[in-house]
């Protein structure tokens, strides 16, 4: 069993939190990984800074260009990688878009990452119809493929979409991007139970989770969730690294809890 | 084969690189796109407002006084600037509001860049009373602010995008990001020949029309092909529109020109053909101009339409087969090819189609007399008249 499913099969809810890599700095990330893990993540999910994705709301997007302004490239997010695998072994997971693995060149990517010590990828442009491209040469390295699902997806398109996925299935709790509107657990309830109903992977629901008490709700229903806008916005809002990493430590800590509960 | 394949690709480009929430209304537009192909009302609807309400058949006009100027090849004009709303815009914007209705969709939305494509969604938003939002960038408001108007005047919200470098790129993922949240309801008119399929070959499709007519009148006018087709590409939709018509006949040479903007060295231009690298930009997969990290660049171009750092997947593939040519013209060369076309013909023509012009000269003077150069005017310049008054200085 891969790092990923591992990780979520400590008897309790999966937590992931989202990380832009670069911001507010490179330096700082090893810690913000190490303070969200420490403090009852369960993957740290890794944003590689791209000058347009196209499923990310302003926050995300603000976080990317601060990144990509101070420097933070493909390249170093994989050397940091590296460094964070020295201390660290918080199973990671990297989220980019297809630009930057196709220029990375594909089949260098895919064992660069690897062998940084990178875990599994989510590729959010990347659905079934392109997956050829980037999935094959991912499993050969021993990269973990998640893909996700959508309230638009078609059962059909649902049981192609758990076929191909491997660590876990990321459920898109809204029709929307990243931080824009509040997911509602009623909606999200039917689509997760017909993805558990075809795989035996866990199945995490995403996008639209703000806080404690909604993660426990969406958290019932799921195998866990992926926190995203609400974590960038804890670590933006504190006056230095410092307090973002103590920030951020706090926030994941009340986020534990509430799903523990 | 037929391009582009079922899965929407041109050899390696194309695609449909878009988040999976999307996934299913790309397919639903693509059957329904299918469906409407193959329905003789639809058809029917769409030619008589082809001919009623955009104002087709567009002329093909042969350009005495710039030929005679040139001293070579006989330059022919297809007069797309003629069309309702003055670019060839609108033979889009008409064939995929249609499709709007058939899907019963309620609202439509659009990006555009130098505005002209905002102005054609509008305006078909208000022939068919839809609910009509343009997203556009900041730094093109800036300098198109008449079309911005324009569009306010026809109903339509403009909105304005702040994101990244404020032009086309950004308008464009802003408006992909809008879809992405009311996929349900709202259809997105895409502007050129770039984005996931099945888009590239829609709007391939209802601007193939430019193409179609120019074989016809050409055939008549001259008893023969042309020897070259001359057209701008930002994205390329009306490139593609002039060139499809002629994709089997070898003997029909294509060039398209893309905005050398202040010259390939400076790094400030939209040439993704000339400069670009492989890259996925608004969902399909093309050359875009990345820089070694494989970020998007800044582009410039003093035509706000061929401002845009990627381009239509099909012109990739033309590229890499060897169907067309592709070249630049730098601002100053358009600005003069602006101002020339003005005096000899009678003609302002937008700055997109300028650099057209201003390559179809170099063309036609190094070709003989005997040679036939038709050169698509995508559009007019009205829009662009302030800007030049302010580099020539008007008050002469």
């Amino acid at each position: 069993m891969s790092a990923i499913t591992n990780a979520f099969n400590r008897g309790h809810k999966g937590l992931v939190i989202f990380l832009t890599a670069g911001a507010p700095s490179l330096a700082g990330t090893l810690d913000l990984v190490k303070s969200a893990y420490d403090n009852g993540a369960d993957v740290i999910e890794l944003g590689i800074p791209f000058s347009d994705p196209l499923a990310d709301g302003p926050v995300i997007l603000e976080s990317f260009y601060r990144a990509i302004k101070k420097g933070t490239t493909l390249k170093k997010s994989i050397e940091t990688v590296h460094t964070i695998r020295k201390s660290c072994d918080a199973p990671l997971v990297f989220m980019l878009s297809s630009t930057l693995i196709i220029n990375h060149g594909t089949k260098k990517f895919m064992t660069d990452t690897a062998s940084a010590g990178v875990d599994g990828l989510i590729i959010p442009d990347v659905p079934i119809e392109e997956a050829d491209e980037f999935l094959p040469l991912a499993k050969k390295a021993g990269l973990d493929t998640i893909m996700l699902a959508a309230p638009t997806s078609t059962p059909q398109r649902m049981r192609a979409i758990v076929k191909l996925s491997s660590g876990f299935v990321y459920y898109i709790n809204v029709t929307g991007v990243t931080g824009a509107k509040k997911a509602a657990p009623k909606e999200s309830a039917k689509n997760i139970k017909t993805l558990k109903s075809m795989t035996k992977l866990p199945v995490l629901a995403g996008f639209g989770v703000t806080d404690p008490q909604q993660a426990k709700a969406m958290s019932k229903m799921s195998d866990g969730v992926i926190i995203g806008t609400q974590a960038i916005r804890v670590i933006t809002a504190a006056k230095n690294q410092k307090r973002a990493v103590a920030d951020l430590g706090k926030f994941v800590k009340s986020v534990r809890k509430e799903i523990d509960s | 084969m037929p391009q582009p394949d079922p899965s929407g690709h041109f050899d390696q480009f194309g695609g449909r690189y878009v988040i999976e929430t999307l996934m299913p209304a790309l397919t639903a537009l693509e059957a329904e796109f299918n469906k409407a192909s193959k329905d003789k009302k639809f058809k029917k609807e769409l030619d008589r407002l082809r001919s009623t309400y955009i104002g087709r058949q567009t002329p093909l006009y042969f350009a005495k006084r710039l030929s005679d100027h040139c001293k070579g090849a006989r330059i022919y004009l297809k007069r797309e600037d003629l069309n309702h709303t003055g670019a060839h815009k609108i033979n889009n914007t008409i064939g995929q509001a249609l499709l709007a209705l058939r899907m019963k969709k309620k609202r439509v939305i659009a990006e555009t860049g130098a505005g002209q494509h905002g102005v054609a969604t509008a305006t078909a938003a208000a022939l068919f009373g839809l609910e009509c939002e343009v997203f556009m960038g900041a730094k093109d408001m800036e300098r198109q602010k008449l079309n911005v108007f324009r569009m306010k005047l026809l109903g339509a919200k403009v909105r304005k995008v702040e994101s990244g470098t404020k032009t086309l790129k950004d308008a464009t993922s802003e408006a992909i990001r809008d879809w992405i949240s009311t996929v349900n309801d709202t259809h997105y008119i895409i502007g050129s020949v770039v984005g996931p399929h099945p888009f590239p070959k829609i709007v391939r499709e209802y601007q193939a029309i430019i193409g179609e007519e120019t074989k016809f009148q050409m055939m008549v006018k001259e008893g023969r092909l042309p020897d070259t087709l001359i057209a701008c590409v930002g994205g390329g939709s009306n490139a593609m529109g002039f060139f499809h018509a002629f994709h089997g006949d070898e003997e029909v040479g294509m060039i398209g020109v893309e905005a050398g903007g202040l010259g390939l060295s400076t790094g400030m231009h939209g040439a993704p053909l000339a400069k670009g690298k492989v890259g996925v930009l608004h969902g399909s997969k093309s050359y875009v101009m990345l820089d070694k990290n494989g970020q998007v660049m800044d582009t410039h171009s003093i035509s706000a339409g061929l401002d845009y750092p990627g381009v239509g997947p099909e012109h990739s593939w033309y590229k890499e087969t060897k169907r067309a040519s592709y070249v630049t013209i730098n601002d100053k060369e358009a600005l003069k090819a602006f101002q020339t076309l003005a005096q000899l013909e009678g003609v302002i023509p937008a700055f997109e189609s300028a650099h057209a012009i201003a390559h179809a000269m170099k063309v036609a003077k190094k070709a003989s007399k005997k040679d036939v150069i038709a050169v698509c005017l995508s559009g007019r310049g009205d829009k662009d008249v302030e800007v030049a008054q302010q580099i020539f200085g008007g008050d002469e």
